[in-house]
């Protein structure tokens, strides 16, 4: 079952994602802010995520990459606004592979009863872009979902 | 789908009247007069919707001896929730490798004095 919903208004660019974690609000924060802890969860399952750079101050900067074995290295990089805290973290995003789109992106925090809902709101410069951005990702998932399923089906054969 | 439809789509179902329009067709084709009946607005006002529906490919207009039938075309419209989905999936795969970090972490760290007394007094929580 799919707990994540999105919000995607037609015409309008930008993307507004939700989702509640069964962890307390600070632990949530620290996975998204600790190099060591975003690492483990942010790449897509195929790719390995290094972060060359990550210096969460008003005006420092990221860099990270996901690689995969046959070679193939995307890269994102972006700018820390503000003082990152639970109730806001804002930050601009870049994919290298399409530079001069960059969308702005506020994370925030919120308890529930020691849950914690979790609002990222995205905005692109257009909505050509939202709609290339969700695409890619699309293809990515599915990408995914595939794999998962001949996981799935190499399991049913190894007991069969 | 190619992004300018799904934006002729999603541009198309921003409207509500449009939206009532679709809703109603589910139940069979229709012509404009019955179409218009449950709006407060004019039949052109009606036309001029079916015509961003059909400009969208989410319905087909044909000609049935003098009134022109509309009917519901849903491959479009399945396409564009398709595509939500799959960015919602996106994400929902990397939220549950958040998941698991999360439980991880809670397991690894012990509790803090503060959690433990509150424990042993049993949950607050409704």
């Amino acid at each position: 079952m799919s707990k994540t919903t999105v919000i995607a208004t037609p015409g309008v660019p930008q993307a507004i994602v939700t989702r509640e974690f069964d962890a307390p609000r600070d632990l949530v924060f620290r996975a998204w802010t600790e190099p060591e802890l975003l690492r483990q969860w942010l790449g897509p399952r195929k790719y390995q995520m290094t972060i060359e750079r990550w210096d969460l101050r008003d005006g420092g900067s990221y860099r990270y990459t996901h690689s995969d074995d046959a070679g193939n290295v995307h890269a994102f990089h972006g700018v820390f606004h503000g003082d990152a805290s639970p109730d806001q973290m804002v930050q601009t995003f870049e994919y290298e592979g399409y530079p001069g789109h960059v969308s702005f992106d506020t994370l925030t925090l919120e308890d529930r009863d020691g849950r914690t809902l979790v609002r990222t709101n995205s905005l692109f410069q257009s909505v050509e872009d939202r709609d290339g951005m969700i695409d890619n990702g699309m293809t990515e998932g599915m990408d995914e979902g595939f794999d998962r399923l001949d996981e799935l089906l190499a399991g049913m054969l190894a007991r069969a | 789908m190619m992004i300018d439809s799904l934006d002729a789509v999603f541009g198309a179902l921003a409207d509500p009247t449009r939206r009532a329009i679709l809703a109603r067709l589910t139940e069979g084709d229709a012509n404009v007069a019955e179409l218009a009946a449950p709006f407060q607005v004019s039949q052109p006002a009606i036309s001029r919707h079916l015509k961003v529906l059909e400009g969208a490919g989410l319905i087909s207009r044909r000609r049935q001896a003098t009134a022109r039938l509309s009917h519901l075309e849903p491959d479009p419209l399945r396409e564009a929730t398709d595509w939500l989905d799959r960015y919602r999936q996106f994400w929902e795969e990397r939220y549950e490798a958040l998941d698991s970090l999360l439980e991880r972490l809670q397991q690894q760290a012990p509790p803090s004095a503060d959690k433990a007394r509150n424990e042993s007094k049993g949950r607050q929580r409704p």
